[in-house]
């Protein structure tokens, strides 16, 4: 079991190695590379051009084998340092230090709100299963998976937000408001994550329930089921007891591998609500093409999915004691 | 049992060439049986589901517009028609126009062609390398199987979607079936593992011992007796991931950051959300409303294709429906809703 943890950990950091090293690889494989990037912005910051040869031939000098860069690369990441971003100027760590918990926030509070809905509806629609609350639901489940939540995002900007004006259309909190623990600071921070919220929990609720309902279908068929109604239990016990703690199970790691998922999603529904979490920095980096930002915010994502599922494989044995982990097969 | 595959001399002392010649198997036979067993009896059981039908008539009627509708209707251009037409109030521009003049249907038709091929290479890169791979590390085991899962663990890892969006500003893709494949540049890898934990149990089953026993390839195992037990879950995925190359590049192109010369919904979302003035007033909402039905039916068509096939997971119900046993015994389909990346 122990070695299972061991190998567990080291695919995860292997998992963020491969990471860095992708970033590192592409930021050179880009058309011209860094001196021609450095070369466009001094241009477009109106340099006299016999001054930006200057400073690109002094660049030149310093440029050093690759693995000397790579080493380097490595080494001020590992010490918190993100680079530079080119668009807005400030240090890139200080930037997804003031937008992640934002995101983080919206998206944790959706995936939370979402998978209470579906397990409470998919055990509902199991219960009634060939109802026509069941062909309802399950209808209804498919039609709401269809929507990208990028689609039900605009709609409700357009909607909500500028036909009627009952929801704002931008930004985390109204100007003027700062973060602190009060409660009108919260209040006007739900206000402003509400429909971000909403539109991830509508579209996404669907596939869930429809998991939550084939989970419960096929734990109500089994054996132990039975026995506990011959028994005579109460409906209530079997319910929560039996049925419930068994569907719930395998939608576990799916929820913490949607967190990370939504997190990577942020950057299309932060665009739309203008919401300022990494998403948004991240859509504003790949316009301008800041590329220490970009990857700044990539590496961050990334490591937020790795950390997701890492927490999700070691907890899940102690979720569900029946796992055996690191099992190894005959090999032919 | 140690398997020896580089053991070619016994091969001709002990010819499996004898079992053929007893009973002839034409290639006319060996065709029928493969549309019998691959085609037609899937092909039944999904059509007795109303979700498949349903489905299946959506994508019918997509490839319709994709290709003799976008062969028929007129391209969209700059001043084609009076400009911001309302829908409804020509023929000669049903669905209304642009403020540039653009006809709003031509638009969703002609962007139907590039969509249709990047979902069928998005699919077909997705699902075809999550089969290799999957039958590969699940089959044979040991140091191959580890190397494959922990390569597709951390492929897993990294998120998708930032993923091909720091690609797409790197290379900058034009073609559509690039633009599929950049997409599910590593959607293949949670299917390559549940691909895998399937022919963990398949592999243990008698016959598959059998073709080992008799010195029969690894790739014709594969081929022969591994994947045609999993078609009908590759294809239930097949469909989940076209469904995700539809998310993902309708909303790659509404932010702008896949190259605007090939025609999209998303280019179009964008355009009536910013340009129109979609927003004041919902004067122009059509022009919203018109992409996002667009994508909002291709997508409820492959979720239905996918939550229908799955039926034909149960081999009770396909034998039934083929009329090839006569039990009248449940046909209650408990086959879990397979795991669906939203």
């Amino acid at each position: 079991m122990n070695n299972y943890y061991i190998k567990r950990t080291g695919r995860a950091v292997l998992t963020l190695w491969v990471t860095v090293t992708l970033t590192f690889g592409l930021i050179r494989a880009i058309p011209g590379g860094p001196l021609e990037m450095l070369r466009a912005r001094l241009v477009r910051q109106g340099v006299d051009p016999s001054r930006i040869d200057a400073i690109i031939q002094s660049r030149q000098q310093e440029s050093q084998p690759i693995y000397v860069e790579y080493y380097e690369y490595m080494s001020s990441l590992l010490s918190g340092n993100l680079g530079e971003s080119f668009y807005f100027r400030e240090p890139v760590s200080d930037i997804i230090i003031d937008a992640l918990p934002w995101t983080v926030f919206v998206m944790v509070t959706a995936t939370i709100i979402l998978f209470a809905i579906a397990v409470v509806w998919g055990a509902l629609i199991a219960y009634k299963e060939g109802s026509t609350f069941d062909t309802a639901s399950s209808g209804l489940s498919i039609l709401l998976s269809s929507v990208p939540f990028y689609v039900l995002g605009i709609l409700f900007v357009v909607v909500f937000s500028y036909k009627f004006g009952v929801f704002p259309a931008r930004y985390r909190t109204s100007p003027g408001i700062s973060p602190e623990l009060s409660f009108l600071f919260i209040q006007d921070a739900l206000y402003h994550a509400a429909l971000p919220i909403a539109s991830v929990v509508i579209t996404q609720v669907g596939l869930q329930t429809l998991a939550m309902r084939g989970n419960s279908i096929q734990v109500l068929g089994e054996d132990f089921v039975r026995v506990a109604r011959l028994r005579g239990l109460s409906d209530r016990r079997i319910a929560t007891r039996y049925v419930g703690r068994n569907a719930i199970l395998p939608m576990y790691t799916g929820f913490l591998t949607l967190i990370g998922f939504n997190l990577g999603g942020s950057v299309i529904l932060e665009e739309i609500f203008t919401y300022t979490g990494i998403g948004y920095y991240m859509f504003e980096a790949l316009i301008n093409r800041d590329y220490p930002l970009m990857m700044g915010i990539f590496l961050v994502i990334t490591t937020a999915l790795v950390l997701s599922v890492y927490i999700a494989d070691l907890t899940y044995g102690l979720i569900d004691p029946r796992v055996k982990s690191g099992d190894s097969n005959e090999a032919y | 049992m140690k398997h020896t595959e580089s053991d070619t001399g016994s091969e001709r002392e002990f010819s499996f060439g004898a079992a053929q010649s007893e009973v002839e198997v034409t290639t006319a036979d060996r065709l029928r049986e493969f549309y019998r067993e691959f085609i037609y009896k899937p092909g039944l059981v999904a059509w007795e589901d109303r979700r498949t039908r349903i489905g299946a008539i959506i994508m019918g009627i997509y490839v319709f517009i994709g290709t003799i509708g976008a062969w028929l209707y007129r391209e969209p251009s700059t001043n084609q028609s009076p400009r911001s037409l309302r829908p409804f109030e020509t023929l000669e521009a049903p669905l209304g126009t642009t403020g540039s003049g653009q006809d709003v249907l031509a638009m969703v038709i002609h962007a139907t062609p590039e969509m249709l091929i990047m979902i069928l290479s998005g699919g077909i890169f997705a699902t075809g390398l999550a089969v290799l791979i999957g039958t590969v590390a699940g089959y044979k085991g040991g140091t191959t199987d580890r190397v494959l899962t922990t390569f597709s663990d951390v492929m897993m890892s990294i998120p998708g979607l930032p993923l091909i969006m720091v690609l797409a500003v790197v290379v900058s893709p034009e073609r559509a079936a690039v633009i599929g494949i950049l997409i599910t540049i590593n959607y293949w890898a949670g299917l390559a593992r549940s691909i895998r934990s399937q022919v963990l149990a398949i592999r243990e089953h008698s016959y598959v011992e059998a073709s080992r026993t008799m010195n029969v390839s690894t790739p014709r195992i594969l081929l022969k007796d591994i994947i045609p037990n999993m078609m009908p879950y590759v294809l239930v995925n097949f469909a989940n991931a076209a469904r995700y190359v539809v998310f993902a590049s309708v909303g790659l192109y509404y932010l702008g950051i896949l190259p605007t010369s090939v025609a999209n919904w998303g280019i179009q979302l964008d355009n009536a959300y910013s340009q129109a003035g979609a927003l004041s007033g919902g004067g122009t909402m059509y022009q919203l409303v018109v992409p996002m039905i667009a994508i909002m039916f291709l997508a409820l068509g492959l979720i239905l294709l996918a939550q229908g096939m799955d039926r034909v997971f149960n081999p009770r119900v396909r034998t039934r429906l083929a009329g090839e046993s006569g039990s009248e015994t449940d046909d209650e389909d408990t086959a879990a809703p397979t795991e669906v990346m939203t």
